[in-house]
């Protein structure tokens, strides 16, 4: 008989963690495909009746996602429009009926080089509080995306919060997806953007790519090219020779790593083309 | 600490239930299998269909992702509260024809209304946003979309036809009901008392031999009592198929697998028990072997001793000198296309159960053939054929695939062995593994014309990738020859069709029949032709367009030839959607263009008998009762058939009642396949009401014109100023228990093809002919498709809300072909890795309805089933070339490959 706990306070669930040999369960989208039993399999620790882990709030500075917000949670939230492409890809997540149980933190636990939340995070400088029995300690999202399907989560840790400070959620966000249909797709690439523009001029830019390398990349080369820059002049600023030092694609069923390059290229001019179109100026 | 999760209970539409379940599992699992609430669907198990879709606090999720202690104190609501939530919504989705085969219409109806709740008018857009997460393979969306938007208001029910007005009714499909309900009761929704289940050890290896190991011991270890059963336990002959001479797949396999997903042993036990049980340590050794999945990779060794160098069968049709006119011609074109596996994809996993009726073994499953299901499961098990009685659960939509037996032998060896019912239901991987797909093809095709674009001649070659079994492989074969020239006068004509095999998922029966993948060849080729000879291209297809009186190139003149009809009606569209195209088409980075393409499609087998018997009787209590054998699939022949019989007899439709293809119950009405129904059982049901109506006649002493009432056990018959009254409780009863009866075959009179593929292959021919308007992204290589115009020729529209749905579907069918689908065995065997349209890759489609009446078909009507889904891939193509000079030579259309051929076209 296997074990199912569902706290509803966070130390509870720290303390059971670290006992050991728990599967951690929040929106089960990804746990469930990855069996066809009728149950979920092995000792589940299921952390969505901890009230403290759901919600989005800004507090000292700092915004939080808790571990258990949904997507659909995310969607609905009244934030700055430096969230908006973050919100945009809550919306492209799946389907309504995902988007309803799968969670943003559960899908940087996945850490699928496709997952939909991890190049706007990156854009908004996300780090991931991590907590154990043992104590907190806190990952900028690149160390804590290793690889595809590889997280620095330890043995007896949960992630407990996505946190971005509250000095990156500024200007405007945006975010498109590239898939072969509309919905219910897992993206061939993905581009995210966040961008800051003063009096006509791009103040800053925080722009990332995803499904295009093991985990979704920062473009730092382009973000010091259009600082400073007009942002109409922005997107002929994208070229090949600066994305894609940043990129190691795969061929696989979806597109081939070629296309993903230049995709990759085009969706991130395209994102600088709405940015510039777009009337008022999101300021800080 | 874990808390206890002793007393569980949700409110489930509205009523507090109490249940046991632990904690996680699948909250659809406990909604069918615990609480026996069976309108919840499962199409995927992993949230890719969102057929499971419930209510959980309003909010749609998918059941089969939800843990069942999250019901805890929640409100779910199903398909089955949506009578008290929602009838306007039920009774639009029956009004508007959202439901065929119906599997998807629960998870859509609960996701629906949970849109309704908080947006009772929502716009088209809302709607495709809203509804997203649910996938249809029947209906192509639209009509769900308009059932949504229209429930604003109460609208009377439309008035059921009076007699001699069924055909031609826009009727709302007679066995509708259960499927907005969640009563419908498929294949996996009916359970028995003291039911096992059945679940099967599949090869996960393409090619390999094995040996079983301690079996007895395996199964000792489980915590209840398991049986196996193998090869060895097959009482009967282990071979099924589906066309004699080509019957070479096993049942279970016996010490050799052929293709990854074949079962190798069943496994019998309580469903506790075997939920317990880790299948994937199931003692068997594999050595696996040399193998080869795709034309460029065939097996070394031959896979079945019979057919050296894995060639199964050629199709060949030729007639006059085609190399010769080619060399004479004065513009030639040719093109060599590869197609990928196509999966059915149907959301229903294949399902059923099997019982012992005293001795009589008793199948009840999904499928399109169940007298065919019969003699091969008899076959398989040592039974006489009368032993064997094959009830047809409702099925969730079929495609082909469900013509073959799957599950049908496995589940009754159990049945047999254990004397307890027993049932099975696939899991999705396993539904994508084991079953057939629509033939890979690489054809080669080369076509000449005259300077005044004449077509004088077509070479075609095609190597389709058969698999590893027969299945409805030869079939394609022979049908790809004869279609190959499209509907089209083609004097000089060589086609040859082989079918090859590869370790491959065989492949067989997928709507078309292997035509669809010809037709991308032979259009393409129009459009380099017309080109190259400056004619406009609808007008180079007008030229070369089959009249009546024309042969084809099996040298038969059909009857009642309408793809000229077809394509004239088509010709406003494609001036206009040209004169967009001018305007808006031309520069940037998204390019319109446009495309077209046509189809032609004999209706039943070919060149071979293929008979429908239909029993009509009325009762001593005045019950009219029609004994319809054709599987209903969603594609409406419960409808369409007692339209037509309806009519014939003189009576209203609205009377009959139905029975279904029960083998016990119902004459054989052979397969739903090959765009029969409508044609072949049509006409025996039109047959069999006019011999009923005959004899009324005769009884009663009245002439033709006489009309017929039934009220009652009171049958009146009325001739102008005279009325007589037929008592029906006065008259015997046959057999049957019907005191008036009549029962009537037809079978479609053809000719065998002659070694050149001379001959009259199909009594019936359908036409057809679609324009598609499409996007192309000139960076990214996307392709979005804005509208399909499509007209096609019925002969006699039976029920045009029927029709528009099989057009609809078919061209959401031919669009995933073109631009998304591709199988790849042990890759894709999901539906996220293998896609199929979603709402929102649906264009707008306008469908148009040609009434060219065939001399054969029944009040002149024509198959439609296969012919909508064959013209929409060729269109698509071409109008992506017309607007990015894309030419796609490998399909689906990718975005990857869309955008290389793009560069390699500049």
């Amino acid at each position: 008989m296997t074990a199912y706990h569902r706290p509803m306070e966070l130390q509870e669930a720290l303390d059971l963690l670290a006992a050991g040999g728990l599967t951690v369960a929040a929106g089960c989208t990804d746990l469930y495909p990855a069996t066809t039993a009728k149950a979920l399999k092995g000792d589940i620790l299921d952390i969505t009746a901890i009230p403290a882990l759901r919600g989005i709030s800004l507090d000292a500075g700092v915004w939080r996602i808790g571990a258990a917000t949904t997507w659909t949670d995310l969607r609905r939230a009244d934030l700055p429009p430096s969230f908006a492409g973050l919100q945009a890809a809550a919306r492209e997540v799946g389907s309504v009926q995902i988007q309803n149980a799968g969670t943003v933190a559960g899908n940087l636990c996945t850490a699928s080089p496709a997952a939909d939340g991890a190049p706007c995070l990156l854009t908004l400088d996300a780090s991931v509080e991590l907590r154990s029995a043992e104590g907190a300690r806190v990952l900028s999202l690149q160390e804590f995306l290793l690889g595809a399907r590889r997280t620095a989560l330890r043995p007896g840790e949960i992630v407990t919060a996505i946190l971005m400070p509250e000095a990156s959620a500024s200007g405007q966000g945006d975010f498109l997806k590239l898939g072969a249909r509309k919905y219910l797709v897992i993206s061939i690439a993905m581009a995210a953007a966040r961008v800051e523009i003063e009096d006509g001029l791009i103040r800053s830019a925080a722009i990332a790519v995803g499904a295009c390398a093991p985990v979704a990349v920062r473009l730092a080369a382009l973000e010091q090219r259009l600082a400073g820059h007009p942002v109409t002049e922005a997107a002929a600023m994208v070229t090949e020779d600066i994305v894609t030092p940043e990129l190691s694609p795969i061929d696989d069923i979806r597109g081939d790593a070629a296309y993903r390059l230049t995709a990759a290229t085009e969706l991130v001019r395209r994102l600088l083309l709405r940015c510039a179109a777009k009337p008022a100026e999101a300021a800080a | 600490m874990n808390r206890p999760f002793g007393k569980l209970q949700m409110r489930v539409n509205g009523a507090v239930t109490p249940f046991a379940a632990t904690p996680g599992r699948r909250l659809s699992e406990v909604l069918r299998e615990d609480l026996r609430l069976f309108g919840t669907k499962i199409g995927c198990d992993a949230g890719d269909c969102g057929a499971c879709t419930v209510l959980l606090n309003g909010e749609p999720v998918c059941a089969c992702l939800t843990p069942a202690i999250r019901a805890d104190g929640a409100e779910v609501t199903t398909v089955e509260g949506m009578a008290s939530e929602l009838p306007r919504l039920q009774q639009s989705f029956l009004r508007h024809g959202a439901a065929q085969c119906g599997i998807c219409t629960p998870g859509l109806l609960t996701t629906a209304a949970a849109l309704l709740r908080s947006n009772p008018a929502p716009s088209r857009a809302e709607v495709e946003d809203a509804l997203g997460g649910v996938l249809c393979r029947c209906t192509g969306y639209a009509k769900i979309v308009d059932a949504v938007c229209d429930t604003g208001a109460e609208r009377p029910a439309a008035a059921c036809p009076v007699s001699g007005k069924a055909v031609g009714a826009r009727l709302e499909r007679l066995d509708g009901g259960p499927k907005v309900t969640g009563e419908e009761s498929y294949g996996a929704d009916l359970v028995l008392p003291d039911t096992l289940e059945v679940r099967a050890i599949r090869s996960p290896h393409h090619a390999a031999r094995f040996t079983l190991g301690d079996i007895a011991g395996w199964a000792a270890k489980a915590t209840g009592k398991v049986e196996v059963f193998t090869a060895a336990d097959i009482p009967g002959e282990n071979l099924f198929g589906t066309i004699p001479d080509f019957v070479d797949q096993p049942a279970i396999a016996g010490d050799r697998v052929r293709q990854r997903g074949e079962a190798i042993a069943i496994v019998v036990g309580e469903a506790a028990t075997l939920d317990g049980l880790d299948l994937s340590t199931f003692p068997v050794d594999w050595t696996p072997e040399d193998s080869g999945i795709d034309l460029d990779h065939l097996p070394e060794a031959d896979l079945h001793p019979t057919r050296p160098g894995n060639r199964m069968i050629a199709g060949l049709v030729r007639c006059g000198d085609a190399e010769g006119a080619l060399a004479q011609s004065a513009f030639t074109a040719q093109t060599t296309i590869d197609t990928a596996y196509v999966e059915h994809a149907y959301i229903e996993p294949e399902a059923g159960i099997a019982w012992l009726d005293g001795d009589t073994l008793v199948i009840r499953a999904c499928t399109q053939a169940p007298v065919m299901d019969r003699d091969e499961t008899a076959k398989v098990l040592g039974l006489p054929r009368d032993r064997v009685r094959v009830i047809p659960a409702a099925t969730g939509g079929g495609f082909g695939a469900k013509l073959d037996v799957s599950l049908q032998p496995l589940i009754g060896l159990a049945a047999l062995r254990t004397g307890r019912p027993c049932r099975m239901v696939y899991t999705r991987s396993e539904s994508m593994a084991s079953t057939t797909k629509r033939h890979p093809a690489r054809m080669t095709g080369r076509i000449g014309c005259d300077a005044e674009g004449h077509v004088t001649a077509m070479t075609f070659d095609g190597d389709f990738n058969t698999g590893a079994y027969a299945s409805w492989g030869p079939t394609v074969a022979v049908r790809v020859p004869v279609h190959a020239s499209g509907p089209y006068r083609t004097p000089n004509y060589h086609a040859e069709a082989r079918a090859m095999h590869t370790n491959g998922p065989a492949a067989g029966a997928f709507r078309g029949f292997g035509v669809p993948q010809a037709a991308l060849v032979q259009e393409a080729l129009y459009d380099d032709l017309a080109k190259a000879a400056g004619i406009d291209r609808l007008d180079f297809r007008l030229i070369n367009a089959l009249r009546d009186g024309d042969r084809t190139v099996c040298g038969q003149k059909p009857g009642g030839i309408g793809i000229a009809e077809c394509l004239e009606a088509l010709k406003p569209h494609w001036e206009r959607a040209s004169d967009e195209v001018r305007v808006q088409g031309i520069a940037g980075s998204i390019r319109r263009g446009i495309g077209v393409a046509s189809c032609w499609y004999g209706c039943g087998n070919t060149g071979l008998p293929n008979p429908s018997t239909i029993r009509l009787g009325i009762t001593a209590s005045g019950a009219l009762v029609l004994h319809q054998g054709a599987a209903d699939i969603g594609q409406g022949s419960n409808t369409v058939v007692a339209q037509l019989c309806a009519d014939a007899l003189g009576l209203p439709v609205g009377q009959m009642t139905l029975v279904d293809g029960d083998t016990a119950k119902t004459p054989d009405c052979g397969k739903t396949s090959a765009s029969r129904q409508t044609f072949v059982t049509g006409k025996a049901a039109m047959l069999a009401g006019k011999m009923l109506r005959s004899k009324i006649l005769v009884m009663s002493n009245m002439g033709d014109d006489a009309t017929l009432s039934l009220e009652g056990d009171a049958l009146t018959v009325t001739d102008g100023k005279a009325a007589r009254e037929i008592r029906l409780g006065d008259l015997p009863a046959d057999a049957h228990g019907y005191v008036l009866a009549a029962e009537e075959t037809y079978d479609p009179p053809t000719l065998p093809l002659d070694e050149n593929g001379q001959g009259e292959p199909y009594a019936v021919y359908g036409y057809g002919a679609q324009i598609a308007e499409v996007a192309v992204d000139m960076t990214l290589g996307t392709v979005k498709v804005l509208r399909i115009t499509a007209a096609h020729d019925l002969g006699r529209v039976v029920n045009p809300l029927l029709a528009e749905g099989q057009v609809e579907g078919g061209v959401a069918q031919g669009l995933g072909m073109a631009l998304m689908e591709e199988y790849i065995p042990g890759r894709t065997e999901n539906l996220h890795d293998y896609l199929i349209p979603t709402f929102g890759d649906m264009p707008e489609i306008r469908s148009i309805f040609i009434e060219k009446a065939d001399p054969e078909g029944p009040m002149g009507a024509k198959g439609l089933g296969e012919h909508v889904l064959i013209p929409t891939a060729p269109a698509i193509l071409n109008a992506i070339r017309d607007a990015s000079g894309a030419r796609i030579t490998r399909l689906p259309a990718l975005p990857h490959r869309v955008l290389a051929a793009i560069r390699s076209a500049e």
